[in-house]
């Protein structure tokens, strides 16, 4: 057997190397030889399917314990919200048996015979094999507190732990977690998704996340935990589980305690070897099966890959590195040459929302490096890189709170890219005028790895876009897979897409849909030179096709930030809310929203309101732009709501529209003792000014009478402060998914400025945005950025300032409620029916149900 | 092809044809809701193509009544006729109801026919 091996010496180890096609021969019958995989995790999955892709001279055979194939354990506190068991699969059965793989579901293997080359497992199958891998991965480490075996106390695991956590759930008020690490803070989590108010997190170590970020990091991420309503306890040991059968109480080494009905224990995992110690192959003191660098084990026919692997002492808890051993072992099998040589651990996850990252090494310190630390409890970020003594090189670093440079830090440690003077601009961004092109990823060397789950280079996505002319995302996904694992790197591969395009002289545009080749902008332009009136006559022009939902309310939309007709006129190619000029909720009913412009409204009209809906038996929430909003409004009954409002002075507020929606105001100067300058008279004022104007997205604005800033103004699209001089302009806020604060347009300047800025900023944005883009995100991707549009706005740099002041003033001029056009229209009101051939039914299939005194919409079924 | 077309042909006598509405009580290039006996069928004037559809109203997603308020248009290019709900714009076929988001549903479609200014839905 020993006869075909040859030694290497290989970072002062010791390797004997075997030849693998003598033992083929030795082992070659007539047929395939058979690889039979001992677990059916995502290691597992990614072995059979790299197996398949490079050979098809084996014959496959899987044993998984559990019931389902193969699940992503990444993604699987989603199961939590909403996403199912078949969401999370890796493939379907399906794939097994397309692929000639035999899968034993629910069939553990119980024995390995080394000496006749066989498997035993639980249903009594005796399966033979050549090639033996071992993916059977790791189950939680459950530390040996007393009390541990009580009903209430989980690991979190396998989605089988899931259900039953979801059970218990159910029944529990107060809950912890042990274990501060990733999984730890994933499974608290799950806990506040299912219910359960500030669940505990118990931590041995003085910090968490120990293995990835230091002191200030945790103590940053801590801090975010805290405001979402995780308890946090650090350096607390737990001494014992309290209660009778359930548990009631955890007991801590330092004599306090807490009541608790519900534990969760993530408390790192063990490798799962009794197989492989049953059998003799040779494992760690503390768990692991040993392997080389070809992830065979001490017996050269059985191979361990993932985390019940050892390699150099090192389990590997991640996903991407057992992939790596996967494309490893596969390898060997097939006797290319690729060899294990340890594996990078930066990782860049999203915890709760959070950004947490670290990456090369984040715990060197000085004198063996620099470091450079921003440490900002304001914004909650903190950032440190690690810099090599002669400021040369990036060693590593950590971030948390905000993690968007992870990728290009990541690059810059992988590849040795000799560092900018400034390296602080790596965390700090760009201080100076100029803003930063977006040409980051372009500038990696070509074998950077871009996706390191799948090991994808910069040079494979290149050749993909420039060789195989595949120029979407969902293309080099399929053709690369990069991106398909983790996501990370997504935002990447796109720059890349369009990095290389552009230097291929392709012009990179966003067109609007299958029907129409055109960005936006070009549409609206070509619409407007052409004097396009309707949507058919746009897309007999400069379409193609039908038409569908991308493109419609786009052109619609386009069409109304021209010429402001009344959108009803052209309804069915308006989106369903703009169709009815109301919101459409859940179950098919919609809300109503009159304007309440700067939020100020007069008792009277209050009044008017509650018995509007009281008659019509509404649903009342006020809104978060100082509105009152009537939900539960039957179809039919709306233009009779609108009537009756329009009777009493309100007109439409445009909540259904991507529109101006509101302009926030505090009280201001009349009332507030701190107040500069009338708040609220000018939020009218703009609020009236640029009403029912259709735009690309929907529009925020407000205005603050002091820097207290009462009116949130600067997470708005524009947002106007009082200053001592006159008023400060802000432009392009956010609130949404991802916040984003206003900035500084122009200081102290009088309110005709103030509209004029505003007239050019709206236009321009309306103008020139994607659809569906808000005004940040408009701006961020601008080339050039705010200095550009400071430039454009405030110094007329591109001579189209006359221009979009007049355009804005036609669109203020054309004003109409549009719901006041319905209601006056017997032709349109007809429109507003359920049924057709009966307009007096309602929709029978509505319900409500009682809630807290109002009624509420049925949940989805 | 002359064994299909009488299998089309028998299962025309069988269709009961249920005057719906008039032309007009539809929009152009968009959808209404009929209700016939307690079903709710959305129909769907596809002016551009001078075509009728009809489908369930029910939105088999979430299951709400909504197709029917929902965006009309085609997709690939073989131009086939789709719907988007206005919930979350899962899209079906209008010819063969299944869903075109990459789920598993498919809804129910009837046959139209219109007669002097009259539509008519054909109920199996």
């Amino acid at each position: 057997m020993l006869l075909n091996t040859e030694i290497i010496y290989y970072k002062s180890h010791i390797y004997i190397l075997f030849d693998l096609n003598a033992l083929k021969t030795e082992n070659m019958t007539t047929t395939k030889p058979a690889v039979v995989i001992i677990g059916n995790g995502m290691v597992s999955y990614k072995f059979c399917e790299k197996l398949i892709a490079k050979s098809s001279n084996f014959e496959i055979i899987v044993f998984g314990e559990e019931s389902r194939p193969a699940y992503d354990r990444v993604h699987l506190s989603e199961y939590f919200n909403g996403k199912s068991a078949e969401d999370l699969s890796m493939s379907p059965l399906t794939w097994y048996a397309d692929n000639g793989i035999h899968l034993h579901l629910n069939d553990p293997v119980q024995e390995i015979n080394r000496e006749e080359k066989t498997v035993h497992t639980l249903k009594g199958i005796n399966q033979h094999y050549d090639y033996l891998i071992l993916a059977t991965g790791s189950s939680a480490f459950v530390p040996d507190i007393p009390g541990v075996e009580k009903q209430g106390v989980f690991v979190y695991r396998t989605i089988e732990d899931l259900d039953l956590i979801l059970a218990y759930a159910a029944n529990a008020k107060e809950a912890a977690v042990i274990g501060g690490g990733l999984l730890g803070l994933e499974a608290a989590k799950a806990l506040i998704d299912l219910g359960i108010k500030e669940p505990h997190v118990i931590e041995f170590a003085p910090r968490l996340m120990p293995r990835q970020i230091d002191q200030a990091g945790s103590k940053m991420l801590q801090m975010k935990l805290n405001e979402l309503g995780l308890r946090i306890h650090l350096n607390k040991s737990t001494s014992r589980i309290g209660g009778e059968d359930k548990i009631d109480a955890l007991h801590f080494a330092d004599d306090t305690q807490i009541h608790v009905d519900m534990l969760i224990i993530s408390a790192g995992i063990r490798p799962r070897d009794e197989l492989a110690q049953l059998s003799g192959l040779k494992t760690g003191t503390r768990g692991g099966v040993v392997v080389n660098d070809y992830m065979q084990t001490s017996d050269e026919s059985i191979f361990a890959i993932g985390e019940c692997a050892l390699h150099e002492g090192m389990i590997y808890g991640l996903v991407a590195p057992g992939y790596e051993m996967a494309d490893v072992a596969v390898n060997t099998l097939c006797d290319s040459e690729k060899s294990f040589s340890g594996y990078d651990m930066s990782t860049k996850l999203k915890l709760i929302g959070i950004d947490v990252a670290s990456f090369g090494d984040p715990f060197i310190a000085e004198p063996d490096c620099r470091s450079i630390v921003m440490d900002d409890s304001h914004k909650g970020v903190y950032k440190r890189i690690n810099i090599s003594n002669d400021g040369k090189h990036l060693l590593g670093g950590i971030l948390v709170g905000d993690a968007t440079s992870y990728n290009m830090l990541l690059q810059t440690v992988k590849n040795n890219i000799i560092l900018p003077p400034n390296p602080e601009d790596l965390i700090l961004g760009s201080r100076g005028e100029s803003a930063n092109d977006g040409s980051g990823a372009m500038s990696l060397p070509d074998d950077a790895l871009i996706c390191s789950c799948e090991s994808v280079s910069k040079g494979a996505i290149l050749h993909a876009v420039k060789e195989d002319h595949i120029t979407t995302l969902d293309g080099i996904k399929k053709c690369t897979k990069a991106g398909t694992c983790c996501g990370g790197c997504v935002p990447m591969v796109k720059d890349l897409i369009a990095g290389s395009l552009k230097e291929s002289g392709i012009y990179v545009k966003n067109v609007i849909c299958e029907h129409f080749n055109y960005s936006r902008q070009e549409l609206l332009d070509v619409i407007k030179i052409n004097n396009v009136k309707i949507y058919d006559e746009a897309l007999d022009h400069f379409g193609k096709g039908d038409g569908c939902e991308t493109c419609k309310p786009v052109v619609a939309s386009i069409l109304s930030s021209l010429w402001n007709d009344v959108i009803v006129k052209q309804a069915p190619t308006q989106d369903s809310n703009d169709r009815y000029l109301a919101n459409i909720q859940k179950g098919g009913t919609y809300s109503v929203v009159p304007r309440i412009p700067g939020g100020e409204i007069t008792p009277d009209k209050l009044i008017i309101l509650g018995q509007i809906a009281k008659k019509y038996a509404l649903y009342t929430k006020i809104t978060g732009g100082q509105r009152i909003d009537m939900f539960g409004a039957h179809v039919n009954d709306l233009p009779d709501i609108w009537e009756e409002l329009i009777d009493a002075g309100f007109e439409s507020g445009h909540a259904y529209g991507k529109a101006l929606r509101t302009v926030k105001s505090c009280v201001g100067s009349t009332w507030c003792r701190f107040g500069l300058h009338d708040s609220v008279s000018f939020a009218i004022e703009i609020e009236e000014r640029y009403r029912g104007i259709r735009a690309p997205h929907k529009i925020k604005g407000g205005v603050s009478g002091c820097v207290r800033e009462c009116a949130e103004a600067q997470s708005k699209d524009f947002g106007i402060i009082a200053t001592e001089k006159g008023w400060n302009l802000y432009i392009c806020g956010n609130g949404g998914s991802k916040p984003q604060h206003a900035q500084l347009l122009a200081s102290d300047i009088d309110k005709e400025t103030c509209i004029k800025y505003i007239d050019r900023f709206l236009m321009f944005y309306i103008k020139t945005a994607d659809p569906l883009t808000r005004t940040a995100t408009w701006l961020n991707k601008m080339e050039g950025g705010l200095t550009y549009l400071k430039n454009v706005i405030l110094n007329d740099s591109i001579e189209i300032c006359g221009q979009l002041e007049t355009e804005m003033q036609g669109l203020v001029d054309s004003f109409h409620c549009e719901w006041k056009e319905v209601v006056t229209n017997p032709e349109l009101r007809k429109r507003f029916v359920h049924f057709v051939n009966a307009p007096e039914k309602k929709d029978p299939t509505v319900e409500f149900d009682t809630f807290r005194t109002q009624i509420k919409a049925k949940d989805w079924l | 092809m002359i064994i299909n077309t009488d299998i089309e042909l028998q299962a025309e006598a069988s269709i009961e044809w249920f005057l719906a509405c008039n032309e007009e009580d539809v929009p152009e290039n968009g959808g209404a809701c009929i209700d016939y006996k307690g079903e709710q069928i959305a129909i769907f004037n596809f002016t551009r193509r001078k075509e009728w559809y009809a489908t369930q109203n029910l939105c088999p997603h979430k299951q709400q009544m909504a197709l029917s308020r929902g965006m009309i248009g085609s997709a690939g290019e073989s131009c086939e006729p789709k719907v988007a709900c206005p919930f979350h714009k899962k899209t079906f076929s209008l010819l063969s109801g299944e869903c075109a988001s990459g789920e598993d549903y498919t809804i129910k479609t009837y046959p139209v026919k219109l007669s002097a200014g009259q539509v008519f839905i054909g109920i199996q």
